[in-house]
Parts: structure tokens; sequence; C-alpha cells
């Protein structure tokens, strides 16, 4: 991507979500995402993995504002959408939307297709009935549906005709940035590889850009310019797709990376992988420190009372570890 | 096919068929899959939802549910016809030579009992040992799957556990009899992926330990190529492809198979190549097409694979494949070889 085509379209800053809880030990803070920071360009996808419960989802549906953020900001477009109220939200719902990961639970059940995907036309009024019917048509021929499935009821498709109504829906407002959460990680192989090509075909026509939330790292590096690693409601790392997966430097991502079972028998990862000792600690109440460190191998004495910053190791690459430098092997 | 002297058999399954007589009609699950297994095989069956890996499964271990049945064909273990054995004779070979994991530890655990409790019921339903051997086998389990402190954990319920630490669990408890063979079905599905290369290391590890064989149903064609020495692809309730872990990723001969391997993400640097997607959707098993299965989203379908299903042809000694292709009359297709057909669907 060259320099003048590099405006920010998205900056998320020190963005934190926590949620009350109850704990047997009382009531407990969820810090869910714990002050995140990262940029998303005009036209580029932009991936976001890490394991369950490290926020990735959160942090999807906070820039939607589907929650309420807990602090920092969301500027999109020069604009901070953190404070604004659900009336001042509006015109924004229509430039930012959503695909689901279920095809099954985010299509109602008993609305026809024409309903589902001119939903979101009508609370905007963006045309006559006559004009979002024929908008109706065209979004379904476009994701490779048939003007006669406008008027059928969702469970007469399949998971994946399921998940191309809900990008028609996506598309039916013209948004500019689409938040793909987990969308083809509940269809089979085949299917999922179809739906990732006609996302990309979107892509290109409409000029949209994209931040896919998945846990699959293998389809995450095919679709993504860059990436951001998460932990625990942190940021680990962030960089081009290419230059993650060849340079990692943060050793979560790196352990993260090796782990990747490959689809090639002569090339076992068992020999290379690094075993992570034990499972991804709690989010509740967490304790100041690197996140990570428990399960770190290169732990150190100040990765457990310092909290490592975000910051910029070489043009474009960003790791939150006191030690990365050191760590290279 | 079978040869009998060959002691290392120990599963045997011959066109097996899995139907389930439904009030909109019979899905035909399974239809007529042969395989064998080899003590210390890792057999990977392969396949999307609905192509009938799961139910194969079941089958196995007689736990096919109403309105399905076992309406064909027959399963030996070591000998014995599984699909001939009254419920209560299969309570001997269940759990005891026969095991399973299932994808979701959560719902596979019963939540009000510990963890103990559990891995001592199945100690105890299939051996001899008394309430203090089989507690102090419990810890042995515990930690041979890699649990620290079993002592204390031995008295934890599911939900005080870890997903990772659950299905170790399910792992203690599916071991705990010495099982010639371990059925997982998606074992590591539900897990991440760091997670997941703890499980199956720790899976195959066991396997080489206790000298048994692993039968693995998965959709990961990389869980696949890393631990499994033999796959089987499956659609349509069919088998169209069974070979060695080399021969399916290094020389599909099958139009599924090579369109699964296309269809996954291969990056080099500097390089996207476009994904090759398989267009179409899976069959309806209801009403499932006449012949090959896969031929409404073959590129390479003619005319007759529309009308029959094609045989197995045995493409060397440790590759076959269900395709026309293979036929001698067959129009050359690169990569396609020619052979022998050794198996004909009915």
């Amino acid at each position: 991507m060259n320099e003048e085509t590099r405006t920010p379209l998205l900056s998320v800053r020190n963005l934190k979500k926590h949620f009350h809880t109850n704990t047997p030990k009382g009531p407990a803070i969820l810090a869910a995402v714990d002050g995140i920071d990262f940029d998303i360009y005009k036209g580029e996808t932009f991936g976001l993995v890490g394991e369950s419960g490290c926020g990735k989802t959160t942090t999807g549906r906070t820039i939607a504002r589907l929650y309420h953020p807990t602090d920092g900001s969301i500027i999109f477009d020069g604009q901070d959408l953190a404070p604004l109220s659900q009336r001042e939200l509006q015109p924004y719902r229509k430039r930012i939307q959503m695909i689901f990961q279920d095809p099954y639970a985010s299509l109602n059940t008993r609305m026809t297709v024409t309903d589902i995907i001119a939903e979101g036309m009508r609370v905007h009024k963006l045309g006559t009935d006559a004009e979002m019917q024929e908008k109706v048509f065209k979004m379904l021929e476009r994701v490779g549906l048939k003007r006669e499935h406008a008027s059928r009821y969702p469970h007469e498709f399949s998971g994946g005709q399921r998940q191309r109504i809900g990008i028609a829906r996506s598309l039916a407002v013209d948004p500019e940035l689409i938040i793909c959460d987990e969308p083809i990680s509940a269809l089979d192989v085949s299917i999922q590889a179809q739906v990732v090509n006609m996302l990309e075909d979107l892509q290109k026509e409409y000029g949209l850009t994209y931040l896919f939330i998945a846990h699959d790292l293998s389809m995450v590096r095919h679709i993504s310019d860059r990436i951001g690693v998460m932990y625990l409601g942190k940021m680990a790392e962030i960089a081009g797709s290419d230059e993650l997966y060849i340079h990692p430097y943060h050793p979560y991502t790196k352990s993260l990376l090796s782990s990747i079972p490959v689809a090639n028998p002569h090339k076992k990862v068992g020999d290379t992988r690094i075993m992570l000792k034990g499972d991804i600690g709690s989010p509740i109440n967490p304790k100041p420190g690197c996140r990570f460190a428990p399960r770190c191998k290169y732990a150190q004495e100040r990765c457990m009372h310092e909290t490592p910053v975000l910051r910029e190791i070489k043009p474009d690459h960003f790791v939150a570890c006191h030690f990365c430098e050191d760590i290279r092997d | 096919m079978i040869d009998m002297s060959d002691n290392n058999l120990i599963l045997d399954v011959k066109e097996l068929r899995t139907t389930f007589y439904t009030h909109m009609g019979n899905v035909q699950a399974v239809r007529g899959i042969t395989f064998q297994l080899e003590q210390g095989d890792v057999l990977g069956i392969v396949g999307e939802s609905g192509s009938g890996k799961s139910v194969t499964a079941m089958s196995i271990m007689g736990l096919v549910d109403e309105p399905g049945r076992v309406s064909g064909g027959s399963i030996h273990f070591l000998g014995t016809d599984l699909t001939k054995l009254s419920d209560s004779d299969m309570n001997e070979y269940r759990g005891k030579e026969i095991s399973m994991i299932f994808q979701d530890p959560m719902t596979s655990l019963n939540p009000v009992f510990t963890i103990g409790n559990q891995l001592i019921e199945v100690i105890r339903r299939h051996t001899d040992l008394d309430k203090d051997q089989a507690y102090q086998r419990a810890i042995e389990l515990l930690r041979m799957v890699g649990i620290p402190e079993p002592e204390t954990r031995i008295k934890h319920y599911p939900h005080q556990f870890s997903g990772g630490m659950r299905q170790r669990a399910m792992i203690a408890m599916a071991i705990s009899c010495n099982p010639k063979i371990l059925i997982a079905d998606e074992p590591t599905t539900a897990l991440d992926v760091t997670i997941q290369a703890q499980i199956l290391d720790l899976m195959v590890r066991l396997k080489n330990q206790l000298k048994s064989s692993i039968i693995l149903i998965t959709h990961d064609l990389g869980v696949v190529s890393e631990v499994c020495n033999k796959v089987i692809v499956m659609y349509g309730g069919m088998v169209m492809e069974k070979a060695s872990v080399f021969d399916i990723f290094d020389d599909p001969q099958h139009p599924y198979t090579l369109g699964l391997l296309k269809s996954i993400p291969k990056d080099v640097a500097g390089e996207r190549r476009r994904l090759v997607p398989i267009d179409g959707t899976p069959p309806d098993l209801l009403k499932p097409p006449t012949g090959c299965p896969f031929s409404p989203r073959c590129p390479y379908a003619m005319g007759v694979c529309l009308r029959e299903a094609a045989p197995l042809y045995q493409l060397s000694e440790t590759h076959q494949a269900s395709c026309w292709l293979h036929h001698k009359g067959a129009p050359a297709v690169e990569g396609f070889v020619q052979a022998e057909e050794v198996e004909r669907h009915e």
C-alpha cells in the first residue's frame, strides 16, 4: 500500500471494556479488553487473532458500539464514537456493519430474506419500498444467491448460504467498515474458501475495509494485510501479515504460530513446536505485569510487575514485550 | 481383501451401512464403507458435516441412537462381529476395549459428580480393583495425562477444570482400561490452537505407551497430516479415498480430496494465492444423488458418475480411490492414474 492512501479509517486508542461479574469471593471486574491501541487503514483488512477469552470479539463489538466502552476512544473517520449517544451514533451505524460467526443464530427465523436484508435500509430510510426490493435482488445476486430466494425463510438455506445472506444484509446499507467476527469458522472447509473469495472480491468492488476476527491462523494470514495478536485483553504484537508469520517477536506469537498444524505430512511441526505450558489465565481482576508472563519461558522479574507497552521495534512492527529483541532464537 | 493371518489387524469394517429411519424419510448416513485398522495405526477420517464420519464412529461404539441403526455390513473387532452383539455384551467392549473421546468435554462429563467419581466408576465397572486401588489408579491416570496436583484435582468438579484440562480428564477416562482402540471425534475442535497441540501430543504419546490404535475424526487437514499415518476421506456417507497420509497429501487421486486441499490457504511470503473453492453444497442425505455423491460438485463429472457410484480402484499398495477417472476406459486427466478396480459398491 503506498503512503498517500495510508489514512487510518479507524483509530482505537487505549480502548477498555470491563464487565462486572461475580466470583465465589464476591463481585469482581472482568477486564475483557484492557487498553489496546491500533489503526485500521482505508481499504485494508486488519486481522485480529488470539485464543478464546483474549477479548477479540469484545473488541469488535465495542468498536461497533454494541457495547459501551469503559475507557478510551474509537476514532472513526475523525469522530470519536466512544462518548456518543445512541441517537448521535445513528449515522455511524450505517457506515460500520457486522458479520457474525453463527449463521444459524444471527438471522431472525421469522423474517423472510427480503425483510432481513432490507431491515437496515428501512431503519436508515434508504429509498422507497420498490428501490429497496430492487437492492435486495441485486445484493442476493452479488453474493451468489438467486432472486427467487428473496421470499424464503432462513431455515430453507444451508450454513454457507445463510452466511451469504448475512453478508448481503451488511452490504445493503453501503458500509465502509465491516467487522467480520469469525465469519467462516462455523462453515465446512469446502465452503470457507467460497466465502473468503467472495469477501475479497467485495472488498475490491466496494472499497471496503475489514476488521477480520478469527482464530484460524492460516486463513487470517491469507486474508489480512496486517494482523494484531491479542492475549488476555492486551495487544501482544501488530505487524504486516507476512512479517508477523516470518519474523514474530513476541514469545506468545511465536508459540501460537508454531502450534498451527500444517497440511503437509513431510513438514510436521511437532518437532519445532514451542509447546506452551498451562492454560490461558483469567481476565478477572488482572494483576499488573505482562499477562503472558506466567506461561512465558523467558519471563523475568520485571515482567511480573511492569506491564510492557506496545512499542515500534521496526517500521510498522509493534511488540509489547520488555525483552523481545534479546530472545531472538 | 482381509488377510486373517495378519495378527496386527484389530478392526475390520466391511460394507457398513447406518440408516436413520426418520419421519422425513430414510437418511442413509453411512452407505457401505470398508476399512481396516491395525495395531499402532492413527487412522484419520476426514470429511465435512454430514459426510458420515461421526456416525461411523458411533456405529463402531454401538451408540447409534433411535431412529438410527446399523442396517448392513459387519464390524469385526479381533474376530467378534460387534454388530451382532446384544447391548449388554457390547458393554464388555465399550469403554474397555474400545473407548471414545468426544468433541465437547463439558457436555460429555457429568457436572454433578467429581472427576474422581466418574473416573473411578469406569475403572470399577471394567476391572477387579477395589475402591482404594481404583482411587490410586485414578490418580495415576490423571498424572499420566498431565494434570498437575492430581491428588487435589481428583476431588474437583468438571466446571473447575479449563477446557484443555477437561479434555485431559476425558482422555484419562478413555484410557483407564488400556483400550485397544481409542476413537476421538473432533477432540480438539473446541480447543485453542496451543491447547490443541498439547492434546494431540498427549494422545499420540499415550497410544505408543499403551500399544493401542487411534481413529481420529476431524475436518482439519492440518491435524490429519500432523498425527495420522492413514487417512480415509468420506463424502456423502461413502469412502472417496483411502490411503497413507503421504499419498493423500502428495498425490490425491480423488477430485474431492484434491478440491479440499486446494481450498485451504497455503501462503508463502509476498504471494497471495487465491483459494480454489469447491462449488456447490454438500448433498442432501434424504435423497442422495444417484451415482457418485460428489458428482454434482465435481469438475470432472462424466455421464457414468451420475448413474453409478464408482468402485474402489487399487492405485498402489497403500492407495485406493473411488472415482471413475481411474477406469481403463476413462478419458485421461492429468494427475489421475488408471488402475484395476478392487471393490464394487452394491
